[in-house]
């Protein structure tokens, strides 16, 4: 069994994008994430690689977005504002069909919010990333070993796909500290004959580029982008079922919340109640198969969220709006308690007993 | 006996621009450079926003579309990622001293091993001509339609000048394409400022002060008359900053 270590989400994933192969990375700095670039000032001068503090948001995703033009692995941090101004980038590098990992260790907005932990760019992350039709893999950690497995997933599914892979984590997950194994059989990336690297005068010049100022072209460019989407939609659903065997009550939850969400289940198993839950690893796709197989016995699904029903608005239209529905959220930094979500399953089991 | 050719580093696309607009010229001094420096294979160029936003297509070597003033972020990825690739950005003045400002002067300060070639043409030719950050004082614009009023909307920046504060910054020329003379001596300085990187000399700038005979609302000729009438007296060509001469004497 693979050696653990004790870590913080936020460095987990600085660890795993190292041992994925990035060795550039430029960030700016924003609470709750910082850990991200501290550990990559440290290390990647030690292994040949390049941190970078940029002067902005903005210059920092452009700087991705100029090493994800020669074909290496790249990847940018931040915090919600942050991820806002990030926005004009991740358009382009999905205009430009360009491989990154962009992490977003989420505090409550809107605006500049606070610092404590969140989930309230879920909007943003799954349907609005930027100007445009465009979609990135949203991948959702909820524990400190899935930060970093889905970090070097993300790298795999980004270079995979031509597309921007997203760690929607949030403040809790960024903070906490668990046992990590980072023992990863990482695969050779495939061949990005498309990069520029320079033509040594053997081939054509590669052009990266966004911009089709015919109409039948960029309706074009993006087909063929959704047929790539509709691809991933079928091939690269993941998500955790959780007694859900039997359950009348269906919880959707990620992240933290999923984590807060289990203490309340095994609270109203032992009640005799038949809850279980479904909790999404990708937010996009999103696993709308599974909710919709969920709704064929459960009565009720309540979204546990650290948002005002952003996700809850993606089950009703997995579940065909069939069922009842509920929401069990609080906001601005706050996390629902595991005795908050008991209360709102026994609601939903007919009131409380 | 061939008397005129193409570079080989310019693509046989036909360029878009304007009678009269002086891109052409700056491109194929850009290109010839490239030629004779035998550098086209490991050369990366980056697109602005703006007229020249299709230079992907002029340049034969490989090519980066940049959002709005972000080229000198863009090629400092690039150049980050691969130190031995000759990595230039060219970009006109709303791209570069308005919107991309911060990158502009963040890379000089940084000292990014980069070539930037930035046209000046004192307007935004691609949106139909408003008013630009080097607009000159009392010029008439699309959207300064009584002449620039430097008591509302302020005075015009001086690129060269203020990254010459820079002490990052290593090389910092201006110069002109508006008559043979000034266009010999803007070949000699976009040569040095690719050189320079070739030589590991660091920030290399070279502002060209160019023609809009379009939103000018100038024929091409009298377009190149108001370069040396209004243009220059406000921009005045010249080396600003040269801190490769004093690394060669070292």
């Amino acid at each position: 069994m693979a050696d653990k270590v004790l870590m913080k989400g936020n460095e987990a994933i600085a660890e795993a994008a190292i041992i994925a192969g990035c060795r550039h990375y430029f960030g700016y700095p924003i609470t709750p994430q910082t850990e991200i670039a501290a550990y990559m000032a440290k290390r990647m001068p030690k292994i040949g690689g390049c941190f970078l503090q940029a002067e902005s948001e903005i210059a920092a995703i452009n700087m991705v977005y100029g090493v994800a033009s020669t074909g290496l692995r790249v990847m940018t941090s931040s915090s919600s504002p942050g991820i806002s101004l990030k926005g004009e980038g991740l358009s382009y590098l999905a205009g430009a069909d360009l491989p990154s990992l962009v992490i977003n260790v989420q505090r409550g907005g809107p605006g500049l919010g606070g610092i404590q932990p969140s989930q309230s760019d879920y909007f943003q992350a799954t349907k609005a990333g930027g100007h445009g039709d465009f979609r990135m893999l949203v991948l959702a950690p909820s524990s400190v070993q899935e930060m970093a497995d889905l970090t070097v997933k993300g790298f795999e599914l980004a270079d995979k796909y031509r597309m921007t892979s997203m760690i929607l984590a949030d403040g809790t997950m960024g903070q906490m500290m668990e046992p990590v194994s980072l023992e990863y059989d990482i695969k050779p990336m495939p061949e990005k004959p498309w990069a520029t690297t320079g033509t040594k005068m053997e081939r054509e010049h590669n052009i990266v580029n966004s911009l089709f100022l015919q109409p039948d072209a960029l309706e074009k460019s993006n087909l063929e982008r959704f047929d790539r989407y509709k691809y991933i939609e079928e091939n690269e659903v993941m998500y955790e079922e959780y007694m859900m065997d039997d359950a009348e009550i269906c919880i959707a939850a990620f992240g933290i919340a999923a984590r807060v969400a289990k203490n309340a289940i095994v609270e109203a198993r032992n009640k005799g109640i038949k809850v279980g839950m479904i909790r999404p690893i990708t937010l996009w796709p999103f696993p709308t198969k599974a909710f919709e197989a969920a709704a064929e016995k459960a009565h009720t699904f309540i979204s546990v969220e650290l948002s005002m029903g952003q996700m809850l608005e993606d089950v009703k239209l997995a579940t065909k709006c069939k069922g009842e529905y509920m929401l069990c959220s609080r906001v601005g930094g706050m996390i629902p308690s595991p005795e908050e979500v008991l209360a709102a399953i026994e609601k939903a089991n007919g009131g409380a007993k | 006996m061939v008397v005129f050719e193409k570079p080989h580093a310019l693509t046989d696309v036909p360029l878009h621009y304007c009678p009269g607009c002086t891109h052409g010229i700056v491109h194929r001094l850009v290109a010839e450079v490239i030629d004779e420096l035998g550098i086209e294979g490991k050369t990366i160029g980056i697109a602005p926003v703006g007229c020249s936003v299709m230079a992907y297509n002029y340049f034969n070597c490989d090519m980066i579309e940049a959002a709005h003033g972000r080229a000198p972020a863009v090629a400092t990825g690039v150049k980050r990622a691969n130190p031995e690739n000759i990595v230039f950005t060219y970009q006109g003045d709303g791209d570069l001293a308005s919107i991309g400002m911060a990158e502009t002067v963040h890379s000089a300060a940084r000292n990014e091993n980069i070539t930037i070639i930035f046209i000046n043409n004192a307007i935004y030719g691609m949106t139909g001509g408003q008013m630009a950050p080097t607009s000159l004082p009392g010029q008439i614009t699309q959207t300064s339609p009584y002449g620039r009023d430097t008591n509302h909307c302020g005075f015009p920046i001086k690129v060269c000048e203020m990254l010459a504060q820079v002490d990052g910054a290593q090389y910092l020329e201006r110069v002109a394409v508006n008559n043979v003379k000034n266009v010999k001596n803007a070949k000699k300085a976009i040569k040095k400022a690719f050189q320079n990187q070739v030589e590991g000399k660091g920030f290399s700038l070279v502002e060209v002060i160019s023609t809009c005979p379009t939103n000018w609302g100038l024929t091409p000729k009298k377009a190149l008359e108001w370069v040396d009438e209004k243009m220059i007296p406000y921009y005045p060509l010249g080396v600003y900053k040269d801190n490769t001469a004093e690394k060669e004497a070292e």
